[in-house]
């Protein structure tokens, strides 16, 4: 039987997500398999060494460089807690008329007081360790815990991928602020109670728009279509190779669609509409070579029971070898760009585009009826979960 | 014609020694490439060989496959549906095969799945071993993701979070002095064994790190890093704090990158399974054809493999065989890689559509974010041939950077004082576009180009083609197939290469120089043409025009090229001489005999009216694309 394969991004109800979360060195972990944990728990904590602080002390007390041996002079020794302003060391000089003092810097820990030749006269003081924590960025439950490390998070939800994406993770409650797929979300209508939410807009966003948001506090933003002008101006730079998710800009971009004035899906415009005042869990980072990673919003359910949403996902996966007859497809290159469709003829031989490019093609009957010719390759399945 | 190929080194389980080469009908070869994957079928017709069938499927390197086997089986299916010959079973492919319709003799692959190359650099300090770590990457036509120094102002969690994020595709780790206090390269080393970055080519893949620091450090490297890492050891880019050696780091970064990144994809070790022959990385197969059509035609040569994610250069010149990978110029993943490196006006300067800037950054957006899709109008197809001119002549400006003449004893820019060797890094290559015989192009783009006319335009244009250059595509992307088929079985590649591979574009009669104040029309040179029939055609090359003689493929014509002055043209051979005039036999092809007066570099109209007159006028003298307005 004729049938092909084509992308899809993941897009579901009900499924079960699953979020590893890991420090970057051995720490502490905080959470035991078996907790329910919200979005902001902390999962795995770690102190990272406090800065170092190095101060000439030879210099200060002015000793001579041969005379570099702190030993006499020091108040404090190694392993003393010190405060900053306190006085660490101190020289008396012509009976002790002349006060040379060498005070703290910082507050901290003496580490080390050096007699080496070669960094003589010098004290150190670390700072006080600082925390890293790593949350656990979805609500969900722990089921498991990788000692020292941080622990695996499940949860069951809604899940939508998007196309391209910019910033990391963020979280907050879904505000859809357009009444279709096609409405462009514009700057004046963010208004001020949009602070800490995620925006859910239609087939466009603009630079000015971009900034309004940020302006309000704007958590993230999940919209069809992005001009890449308006992007590399909103993030000062031009994007090359497609690796993205550490930009600092304030909020979290998600493009579901593509680039350009782009009609958000439909269904993907519904769910979020479904779910508009929950809690959605997002992600903009994307990494297009292979080993592809897509941005995403998770939307955490708790009216689910995961025991039944595993069975069902089990026994709705994703068909293995692509597209056949009937099944739904959207054709994602213009024209007809975003158009549904179901497949109604897979030919086997070549046929000729209207650029005269030979390629193998699908013929897909559209929502209005219509019947159109698309070359197999821009074309992507519509990948929905129960 | 015969071809003698070449061995050439690839990778994976090498057990090919089971194949009984004698009794070898039909053959299955596939490519997997970043973008596509292509599957080609070929069986032994009477006494010949001779390819059959072609199938063609996305590369299934994404969700929710993730698994380059599945994209291979739809290629390969495709096949079947075409021929109605049994290919597949659920464990792979039918071999040996049982009876006329399943199976088959043999099956080999190549891969190039594994796309660019992203690296993170390090160095002991960020201005003086890591930038010199982050100049070899980019010099080895790497991405530099991140640079990490001991005093590069971050916390040891913050590097090894970003490490982690990041996903490095590979790791040049520099620092220290030879025979220097190693503390810091040590220290360097065991943030790289904390961080243990997860590849994106999954676990069983094993993260290659080119060390080119100080040598006496290499063993205590080797201690810290070497059972987690593929660690490949090479001179240290600094030896001393005056001196920059740059070029065995580089290389190693290219060969890293075609034998551990590039070929390697999710499902990797399941096609591993699926062949007796080892996985030869793309480049090494297109690689070998090259060399191998040079060799035989005693040509210099220069070939080109414009991928989806990579843009690889072949120069067989005066004997030598020279190979560089731009990781990072393609025509999918890359696109926009391109247009950062290009800048959208040099893309914009070969479109001849009214189209706004922002249209066009748009489509080419697009076409990275969904990098498997292909153009379906008129206007996406020339946008795409615009970025395609560009990667070929960055990519060629970066060949050209290892083919530089030889300094005292050192091959390429060995061992420089660093102030010689960023002058050197100016100096020309030994390669002159006027004394290259043959311009051959392979790679999806050039392969599928609609027209034939369209990928010799794009040839000429990427490379600005200089003199007398003939012109050869591959006819439906099977360089690659036919360059891991000869390793095994060379009879069989060299016949299908010959009869149903090679297809004669024809050849480019380009002058050299440029007329100040665009003067076109004014004459810069004529060429007489001797047809095989004895009719003697003169054209006179007016300066801004280019036009086509049409001469079928087979038949030679004899040119004779009278440059006027300020033009050049060149007397061919190992001691090349620019001359008044000169006489060449050229080839005819399937678009034929191209004079082209446009001047070198091309002169393009700044002004955007008279450009897209002028382009459209070339366009429309070569018949490459069907009419833009």
């Amino acid at each position: 039987m004729a049938l092909t394969y084509t992308l899809g991004l993941k897009r579901g109800e009900s499924l079960i997500i699953r979020k590893t979360r890991r420090l970057p060195l051995p720490g502490e972990v905080l959470v035991n398999k078996g907790d329910k944990v919200s979005y902001n728990t902390e999962v795995a904590r770690l102190n990272t060494p406090g800065k170092f602080k190095i101060i000439q002390a030879s210099d200060i007390l002015e000793t001579k460089p041969d005379f570099t041996h702190l030993e006499p002079y020091m108040l404090k020794k190694v392993g003393d807690h010190v405060e900053k302003g306190e006085i660490i060391a101190q020289r008396k000089t012509l009976f002790g008329l002349l006060n040379k003092v060498c005070i703290a810097p910082t507050s901290g820990t003496i580490e080390h007081v050096s007699d080496l030749f070669y960094l003589a006269g010098q004290v150190m003081i670390r700072e006080p360790p600082i925390p890293r924590s790593v949350y656990s960025y979805i609500s969900g439950t722990v089921v498991d815990v990788i000692p020292k490390e941080g622990a695996i998070i499940e949860t069951c939800g809604a899940y939508i991928q998007g196309i391209f994406g910019v910033g990391g993770e963020q979280h907050g409650e879904i505000n859809v602020l357009v009444d279709s797929p096609d409405d462009v979300l514009t700057a004046d209508i963010i208004g001020n109670d949009c602070r800490g939410k995620i925006l859910v807009g239609g087939s466009k966003i603009d630079e000015e728009a971009l900034h309004r948001a940020v302006d309000v506090g704007v958590n993230g933003i999940v919209v069809g279509g992005i001009k890449d002008k308006d992007i590399t101006d909103f993030l000062g730079y031009e994007i090359g190779v497609a690796i993205t998710g550490q930009e600092e800009i304030g909020l979290t971009l998600i493009v579901t669609e593509g680039f350009g004035m782009m009609r958000m899906a439909n269904k993907t415009f519904q769910l979020l509409k479904r779910f508009e005042g929950k809690l959605a869990c997002i992600n903009g980072t994307t990494q297009i070579r292979a080993g592809v990673i897509r941005p995403e919003i998770i939307i955490p359910r708790e009216d689910l029971n995961p025991s039944v949403v595993k069975k069902t996902e089990k026994e709705s996966e994703v068909p293995t070898e692509g597209i056949r007859l009937g099944v739904l497809v959207r054709i994602v290159v213009p024209p007809n760009f975003g158009a549904l469709g179901k497949v109604t003829r897979i030919p086997i031989e070549l046929q000729k585009t209207e650029i005269e490019s030979e390629v193998r093609v699908l013929e897909v009957e559209l929502e209005d009826e219509r019947r159109v010719t698309v070359p197999r390759t821009n074309v992507e399945l519509i990948e929905d979960f129960s | 014609m015969k071809i003698q190929t070449m061995d050439d080194k690839s990778s994976g389980n090498g057990q090919d020694s089971k194949i009984d080469l004698q009794s070898i009908d039909v053959i299955l070869v596939t490519d997997c490439g970043s973008t596509t994957s292509k599957a080609r079928f070929f069986r032994r017709v009477g006494n010949e060989y001779r390819f059959i069938a072609a199938g063609e499927a996305p590369t299934t390197v994404e969700a929710p496959f993730e698994d380059v086997t599945q994209g291979l089986r739809n290629a390969v299916r495709e096949v079947e549906e075409l021929t109605g010959h049994k290919l597949l079973s659920s464990d792979g492919i039918i071999s040996p095969r049982e009876g006329d319709n399943e199976g088959v003799d043999l099956y080999v692959t190549t891969s190039s799945a594994g796309g660019g190359l992203q690296m993170l650099v390090t160095g002991v300090v960020r201005n003086i071993t890591a930038e010199s770590a982050e100049r070899t990457a980019l010099g080895a036509g790497a991405i530099v993701i991140d640079v990490l120094a001991i005093n590069d102002g971050h916390e040891t969690w913050e590097r090894i979070e970003k490490m982690r994020f990041l996903r490095p595709d590979m790791i040049l780790f520099s620092g220290g002095t030879d025979g220097g206090n190693f503390d810091h390269v040590v220290q360097i080393a065991e943030i790289l064994r904390s961080g243990d970055p997860k590849h994106r080519l999954g676990n069983m893949y094993s993260l290659p790190i080119v060390y080119a620091g100080n040598r006496v450090a290499r063993a205590k490297v080797d201690e810290i890093l070497g059972t987690k890492y593929s660690l490949k050891f090479v001179d240290n880019i600094r030896p001393e704090p005056q001196i920059e050696n740059l070029a065995p780091a580089r290389n190693a970064i290219q060969e890293q990158f075609m034998e551990h990144v590039m070929s390697h994809a999710p499902g990797y070790d399941k096609l591993m399974k699926w062949t007796p022959v080892p996985i030869m990385p793309t480049p090494m197969g297109e690689g070998t054809m090259f060399k191998a059509f040079a060799e035989v035609n005693k040509a210099n040569l220069i070939g080109v493999g414009l991928g989806g994610a990579t843009t690889n250069i072949y120069s067989i010149y005066n004997g030598k065989f020279v190979r560089s990978v731009s990781a990072n110029y393609g025509m999918s993943y890359s696109i926009c890689n391109i247009l950062k490196e290009a800048g959208l006006k040099r893309i914009m300067r070969w479109i001849p559509l009214q189209i706004s800037e922002d249209e066009v950054l748009d489509i080419l957006r697009n076409k990275m974010i969904r990098p498997t899709t292909i153009p379906q109008t008129l206007d996406q197809l020339l946008i795409e041939h615009g970025a395609a001119r560009e990667a070929l002549r960055m990519a060629f400006q970066q060949h050209k950077s290892i083919t530089k003449p030889l300094v005292g004893d050192l091959e390429n820019f060995g061992t420089l004082r660093l102030d010689d060797s960023r002058d050197y890094e100016k100096k020309e290559s030994y390669i002159d576009l006027l004394n290259v015989d043959w311009l051959g192009g392979t790679g999806g783009l050039i392969s599928h180009a609609p027209r034939k006319a369209q990928s010799a335009l794009i040839l000429i244009d990427g490379f600005g083609v200089e003199g007398v250059t003939s012109l050869f595509q591959d006819s439906v992307f099977m360089m690659p197939h036919l360059g891991v088929l000869s390793s095994v079985h060379r009879e069989s590649a060299v016949e299908i290469f010959e009869k149903d591979c090679l297809v004669r574009l024809g050849t480019c009669i380009a002058f050299k120089g440029q007329l100040k104040d665009h003067e076109y029309g004014r004459r810069i040179g004529t060429v007489t043409l001797t047809m095989p029939d004895g009719e003697k055609i003169t054209e006179e090359a007016a300066y801004g025009t280019i036009k086509k003689i049409p001469l079928k493929e087979g038949e030679i014509a004899i040119a004779e090229i009278k440059p006027e002055q300020g033009f050049q043209i060149m007397e061919k051979g190992l001691l090349p001489k620019l001359v008044a005039s000169r006489t060449a036999n050229v080839h005819g092809g399937a678009v034929g005999i191209i004079i082209d007066a446009r001047g070198r570099p091309i002169d393009i109209p700044e002004d955007d009216d008279s450009r897209r007159e002028k382009l459209e006028e070339w366009f429309t003298a070569l018949d490459a694309y069907p009419k833009t307005s």
